[in-house]
């Protein structure tokens, strides 16, 4: 009844303030718009229909559309200066084409090798250690049986994903400096540590990756133990029943239930393979450990903005993302194929 | 047959099997106070560094602190250019967080509803931004010709989308039942009316959670000032911090290749610096944590 009362004044004021043409607005709003679909008209007729019934939701969503033209899909076009020679004083429009030419040169750029080397080596070591152990993490946060405890340590983990890179790196030179932290506890241990580690190349990829996993090891647990959460209890009580051991039950009930994340994780890594955190290598990186610090993003970084090379720069860009493209869907088809057909992605 | 000896042996196992899940829980326990260990003590040691004077940073800090001194924060807090940046920070994370989490939710209430128009379109444009960008160069020509470098406006403006929050949002407006939005509408209420009447409030905890997410984000970000900003009047305290440390870490290296210039009261500075510019987050984290976890499963669940 209040509902039909409420449509008549609603009816009644439309058609005040619409000069009589409140019966066509009922069907501005969505719904009614498309369980009645207006008869007569072709499809296309009536998909504008429906779109001029439903300007105020067109209007609330332009910004959107217009933000995403702007902001993501010029700097798509834009990637056209890879195949240009593009200088400051020209438009990417009237630079002349070079085809390919940017391309010839970095596969002879001794620099960029070094930076595609220094990136794989930085994301192997950061892909087998920060994809195993949040693995172990979750498990052992879930088998915690006192609830204060896991909350206790979820809360602390977590805790260094929310720093940025230039806190955490300034806290690295700190603790990897000659009197730093690491070295005072080598030397409880009655070692003769007083080096900067920092200023050690060879030890470049280790910091850089095990920072990183350092980092994030916590926070990546939250989605293996959301999974964990909606595993069924009753498992675990019959494989208790049948005396299975904590490690068993972990072995054949927990990791099995978790497989579909875990598998997703591992493509998402993979691909990952040949991103690189400028963040960090900015703040680590110096004159010393340059050699075996410079990755691909930094090296973009320093030939574009520093050196004013945009469209080698963004040739290099482009060649390194239609690598990962290519190394995502690899991994997502060899995962198919190893998961029975079924894609996690 | 094995069952009935089974059963009849269930008692001894089942107590071996408590005995070592005994063992297994302590030393599960153990491990992991290990793990936060590794976490907690060196973060300890930076707080207790920037408490001590720069002659036992010198020698040498670890886990307690030596000669208690407050001169590496009066050092900071003497510093205007430390001020201004802090007002930068907090107008670019309070501006940002109110303008992202409105436009994103601006876009997401349309989007939630399976009868718009174009919807099919819209998506697979907001999907394509999620995978594929320009990249650094190409952005930083847009930023350039649009005439947002050197100006405030850059670390809001281009940092108002995120198809992700928008997943993450969509979701939350779905959970609203259609016969509210519907009974407004009948009331004569506009979609706006109803996107801001019924809709926003009705889902706070998302909308919270976009926020908060990207309040971290905006305070944590360096990059923008990095790539796009070169006015120091405009530089938040992660681009100071980051100054502070590319300044000290060229003088350990020239100290380390002969030239001796000990720079321990700037290494006093650089970790005041640190907390100061992480403890916005330090103290704020305990509270809000359960957004961040919610938020975190709901893109993940969907996206």
């Amino acid at each position: 009844m209040a509902r039909r009362a409420g449509a008549v004044r609603y009816l009644h004021r439309r058609s005040m303030l619409r000069d009589g043409r409140g019966e066509r607005s009922k069907v501005a709003s969505g719904i009614r718009t498309s369980n009645n679909p207006i008869a007569g008209g072709g499809l296309i007729s009536q998909w504008f229909s429906r779109f001029r019934h439903q300007w105020q939701l067109q209007v609330m969503i332009a910004p959107g559309i217009l933000f995403m033209v702007v902001f993501n899909f010029i700097p798509i076009y834009g990637l056209v200066l890879a195949f240009k020679n593009y200088t400051v004083v020209d438009t990417i429009g009237d630079s002349p084409w070079v085809g390919l030419d940017n391309f010839r040169i970095i596969l002879s750029d001794k620099y960029f090798w070094d930076s595609v080397w220094n990136t794989l080596g930085i994301s192997s070591i950061k892909l087998i250690l920060g994809f195993i152990l949040p693995i172990i993490l979750a498990v052992m946060i879930y088998e915690v049986p006192w609830g204060p405890f896991k909350k206790i340590v979820q809360t602390l983990t977590y805790l260094p994903h929310f720093f940025s890179w230039i806190i955490l790196g300034g806290m690295m030179i700190s603790w990897l400096s000659s009197n730093g932290l690491l070295n005072q506890i080598l030397q409880i241990f009655g070692f003769q540590a007083n080096t900067n580690y920092l200023l050690d190349a060879g030890k470049y990829w280790g910091i850089a990756s095990l920072s990183d996993v350092w980092k994030e090891a916590g926070w990546g647990t939250i989605l293996y133990l959301a999974v964990m959460s909606n595993i069924d209890p009753s498992l675990y009580e019959a494989a208790e029943m049948d005396g299975a051991s904590k490690i068993q039950r972990i072995w054949h009930i927990t990791l099995p239930e978790i497989s579909g994340m875990v598998t997703l994780n591992l493509i998402l890594s993979v691909s990952a393979l040949f991103n690189s955190n400028l963040d960090q290598t900015l703040v680590l990186m110096n004159s010393q450990n340059q050699p075996k610090a410079e990755v691909i993003n930094s090296y973009v970084y320093r030939m574009g903005l520093t050196q004013g090379d945009f469209s080698y720069a963004t040739a290099v860009g482009l060649g390194v993302s239609v690598i990962s493209v290519i190394l995502l869907v690899a991994t997502n088809l060899l995962s198919k194929r190893l998961n029975d057909n079924q894609s996690v992605l | 047959m094995s069952k009935v000896k089974q059963d009849a042996a269930s008692v001894a196992p089942s107590r071996r099997i408590r005995h070592s899940s005994v063992t297994f829980t302590i030393v599960n326990c153990a491990l992991l106070v290990v793990f936060t260990l590794l976490i907690v003590v060196p973060v300890w040691n930076i707080v207790i560094s920037s408490f001590s004077s720069s002659k036992a940073l010198g020698r040498g800090v670890a886990f307690w602190p030596k000669e208690f001194s407050l001169d590496n924060y009066t050092y900071v807090l003497e510093d205007k250019t430390m001020w201004n940046a802090l007002f930068i920070s907090v107008a670019k994370t309070g501006v940002g967080v109110v303008c992202h989490t409105l436009f994103c939710a601006l876009f997401a209430y349309p989007m939630s509803k399976a009868y718009l128009a174009g919807r099919k379109l819209y998506s697979a444009m907001g999907i394509v931004t999620m995978f594929f960008s320009g990249g650094m160069i190409p952005t930083f020509l847009l930023i350039k010709s649009l005439g947002l470098l050197n100006t405030f406006w850059v670390y809001i403006i281009p940092a108002l989308f995120s198809y992700y929050d928008i997943i993450i949002l969509m979701n939350f407006f779905r959970q609203i039942p259609d016969s509210l939005m519907e009974s407004a509408r009948i009331d004569g209420a506009s979609e706006w009316r109803v996107f801001r009447s019924v809709v926003l409030p009705l889902s706070m905890p998302g909308v919270a959670t976009i926020g908060l997410f990207h309040g971290v984000a905006q305070w944590n970000d360096f990059m923008t000032t990095k790539l796009y900003v070169n006015n120091e009047a405009l530089y938040p305290l992660q681009m100071r911090l980051y100054d502070i440390i590319v300044q000290s870490q060229a003088a350990t290296q020239n100290a380390n290749m002969g030239h001796l210039v000990l720079d321990t009261t700037s290494r006093g500075v650089r970790l005041s610096t640190i907390i100061i510019t992480v403890l916005p987050i330090l103290v704020l984290y305990p509270f809000v944590q359960r957004y961040f976890i919610s938020g975190s499963m709901a893109g993940a669940v969907k996206g």
